[in-house]
C-alpha cells in the first residue's frame, strides 16, 4: 500500500514517527502551515517557520525516503493577531519556492472581519502564483463556516478544482461534494472522522475527489490512521485499485496542479549519506 | 575549479535554452527580477546531474548564471539575499556559485551559517573552492562536522594542502571515542589521519637532521 498524507503537521513529530510512516508505506506528505499551540508574537517567528517547512523538514524526511511538500500561508486564527497581519507580505515570496504546492491552510476559525480579509488575499495569491489552496474548516459552527468559505471561494474566482475544504464530515460532505471542490478527510483517533465512519462515507459517496489525511500534528492525533483507513476499506470490500486511488493517485492528482510536485526517491531509502546524524543521533 | 563557460555549455543539453537566455537578460536589465526566476529555476530549468561538469546539477548552474548576470555592483547583495531568503536548493546554489562571482569576505557568514546546519547537502557546498577565506581553526570544524555526518571528504576542496597537525590531533581524538563505543571511523578519515600523522613524522624527522 502506496500513501501520500495530504495534511499532516511533521514539524510537531518525532523521528520514531517517520520510521513508523515509512514502514506502513507513507511515501510523501504535505505539511500545511498551521498555528503552533502556542500564539506567535511577530513576523520573524513565521519566517523561520516557513524556511524550517521548505528547508529542515524535507531534508529530515528524506532520511526516511518521503518525499516532503509544504502549503504556506497565514492560519485564520493567527490572522486575527495585529502583530501578525504583516505575515500576508513575506508570502508571496514562499509562494515561489518549488517545495510549495498550495496556499493553505487558509479559511475560518471564529469567522471574523480580518479573517474575511486574509482568506481573500490569499485566495488572490493562489491564483497569481498558479497554486491550489488548501482550506481549513472551524471545528465550531462549521455549516455555517463551510458555506462561508464557499462563498468567499466563489467570489475569488480560483476554479473550484483548485480548491480543497478540509476536516469534512457526514453532515458536510454534500455541501462541498456540489460545489465542485475536492473533499478533505481528517481521520483522527477521537473526535473528527474514524476509518469506520470513512468507508461508510466513500460507500455512499464514491472515491472522486476524496482526499484522506491524518492531519496528525501535536494535538492527540496518529500518522498512521491513513492506512488503518486503508485497511479498513479493504476489510469492507474495496479493492487494491480503490485504496491506491484515494490515498495515493487523489492528492498526487490535486498537488499536482501545482506544477512543482516532485516524488523523485518517494519511497526510497533515503540515505544519501550512510551514517548521517538524524537516523543515528549523532552531532548537533 | 570550474568556469561559468563551462556550466553554459554543460546546460546546453539539459536546460531549454530560449527560457534560460531570457532569464539571464531579465535580470541584466532588472535585477529585482533575479528573485523568481533563481526560486524557479529548478522547475523550469531541470535538475539533472551535469555529466560533463562534475557535481553540478542543472538548476545549480542556471542560478549561478543568473547570479553572474547581475550588475558587478550588486551580485554580493543580492547573493546573500537570495540565500538568507532561499530553500535548501537556492542554498546550496549560491553557496556553489560564490568562488565564481565579483565577491568577497563579506560573504563568508554565508559559509557560517552553512557549516553550523545540520544538512549535509549545505556542509558540502561550503566547502568548494571559496572556503579557501575560512580561517583555519572554522575549516578544521567543518571538516571534522563532515567526519560526524559520513560526508565523503573527497567533496572537500584542497583537503591534502591544508589538513595539518591540529587537525590530525582533533581526528585522532574523535577515533578514540568511536573505538570507546566501538563505532567505526570513516575509511577516508582514517585516511586523512594516516597522512597527516606520515607527513607529521616527516617533519620530525627533517627536524632532526
Ligand atoms: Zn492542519
Amino acid at each position: 500500500m502506496r500513501i501520500f498524507d495530504p495534511h499532516i503537521h511533521m514539524t510537531s513529530r518525532t523521528t520514531d514517527d517517520y520510521v513508523r510512516m515509512a514502514d506502513a508505506g507513507v511515501r510523501a506528505v504535505v505539511e500545511p502551515a498551521f498555528w503552533l499551540g502556542q500564539p506567535r508574537t511577530n513576523v520573524g517567528s513565521f519566517v523561520d517557520y516557513f524556511d524550517s517547512l521548505v528547508g529542515w523538514e524535507p531534508y529530515r524526511a528524506s532520511q526516511f525516503g518521503v518525499r516532503h511538500h509544504a502549503t504556506i500561508a497565514l492560519n485564520p486564527k493567527e490572522a486575527n493577531d495585529p502583530r501578525c497581519r504583516d505575515v500576508l507580505d513575506v508570502l508571496p515570496r514562499y509562494l515561489d519556492k518549488d517545495g510549495v504546492v498550495a496556499v493553505g491552510e487558509i479559511g475560518y476559525d471564529s469567522m471574523t472581519s480580518e479573517e474575511d480579509s486574509a482568506f481573500e488575499a490569499q485566495l488572490n495569491l493562489a491564483i497569481t502564483h498558479g497554486l491550489p489552496a488548501l482550506v481549513h474548516t472551524p471545528h465550531r459552527d462549521k455549516v455555517r463556516g463551510i458555506r462561508r468559505s464557499l462563498a468567499v471561494i466563489g467570489a475569488s474566482g480560483i476554479d473550484s478544482g483548485r480548491v480543497v475544504i478540509d476536516h469534512l464530515n457526514e453532515v458536510t460532505v454534500e455541501l462541498v461534494r456540489n460545489s465542485g471542490c475536492w473533499l478533505g478527510f481528517s481521520i483522527y483517533p477521537e473526535t473528527k472522522m474514524s476509518p469506520a465512519r470513512m468507508v461508510e462515507l466513500m460507500r455512499r459517496y464514491g472515491t472522486d475527489r476524496v482526499l484522506i489525511n491524518s492531519a496528525a500534528d501535536w494535538g492527540h492525533s496518529d500518522p498512521l490512521l491513513t492506512r488503518a483507513t486503508g485497511e479498513a476499506m479493504l476489510t469492507s470490500g474495496f479493492g487494491d485499485d480503490d485504496v491506491d486511488r484515494v490515498l495515493w493517485r487523489n492528492p498526487m492528482e490535486f498537488y499536482g496542479q501545482s506544477g512543482r510536485l516532485d516524488l523523485t526517491g518517494a519511497g526510497g531509502t533515503g540515505l544519501p549519506f550512510a551514517g548521517n546524524s538524524i537516523r543515528r543521533g549523532g552531532s548537533r | 575549479m570550474i568556469r561559468l563557460d563551462e556550466l553554459r555549455t554543460a546546460l546546453s543539453a539539459v536546460t531549454d535554452q530560449a527560457w534560460l537566455a531570457d532569464a539571464v537578460a531579465s535580470v541584466a536589465v532588472d535585477p529585482a527580477a533575479v528573485e523568481l526566476r533563481f526560486a524557479e529555476a529548478a522547475r523550469r530549468g531541470g535538475r539533472a546531474e551535469l555529466s560533463v561538469a562534475p557535481r553540478w546539477s542543472a538548476d545549480e548552474a542556471v542560478r549561478t548564471l543568473l547570479l553572474a548576470a547581475l550588475p558587478v555592483a550588486e551580485t554580493s547583495t543580492w547573493a546573500q539575499n537570495l540565500y538568507w531568503h532561499g530553500d535548501a536548493g537556492e542554498k546550496r546554489a549560491v553557496l556553489k556559485a560564490l568562488a565564481l562571482l565579483p565577491v568577497g569576505d563579506e560573504c563568508l557568514v554565508l559559509l557560517h551559517d552553512a557549516i553550523r546546519s545540520n544538512d549535509p547537502r549545505l556542509l558540502t557546498a561550503a566547502l568548494g573552492p571559496f572556503a579557501r577565506r575560512l580561517d583555519q581553526a572554522m575549516w578544521r570544524q567543518a571538516v571534522l562536522k563532515c567526519v560526524f555526518m559520513a560526508v565523503p571528504l573527497n567533496q572537500v576542496e584542497d583537503l591534502a594542502r591544508r589538513a595539518d597537525s591540529e587537525l590530525g590531533r582533533m581526528l585522532s581524538d574523535v577515533a578514540e571515542e568511536r573505538a570507546a563505543a566501538d563505532r567505526k571511523m570513516p575509511d577516508d578519515a582514517l585516511e586523512l589521519l594516516a597522512s597527516i600523522e606520515s607527513s607529521i613524522n616527516l617533519e620530525a624527522c627533517d627536524a632532526h637532521f
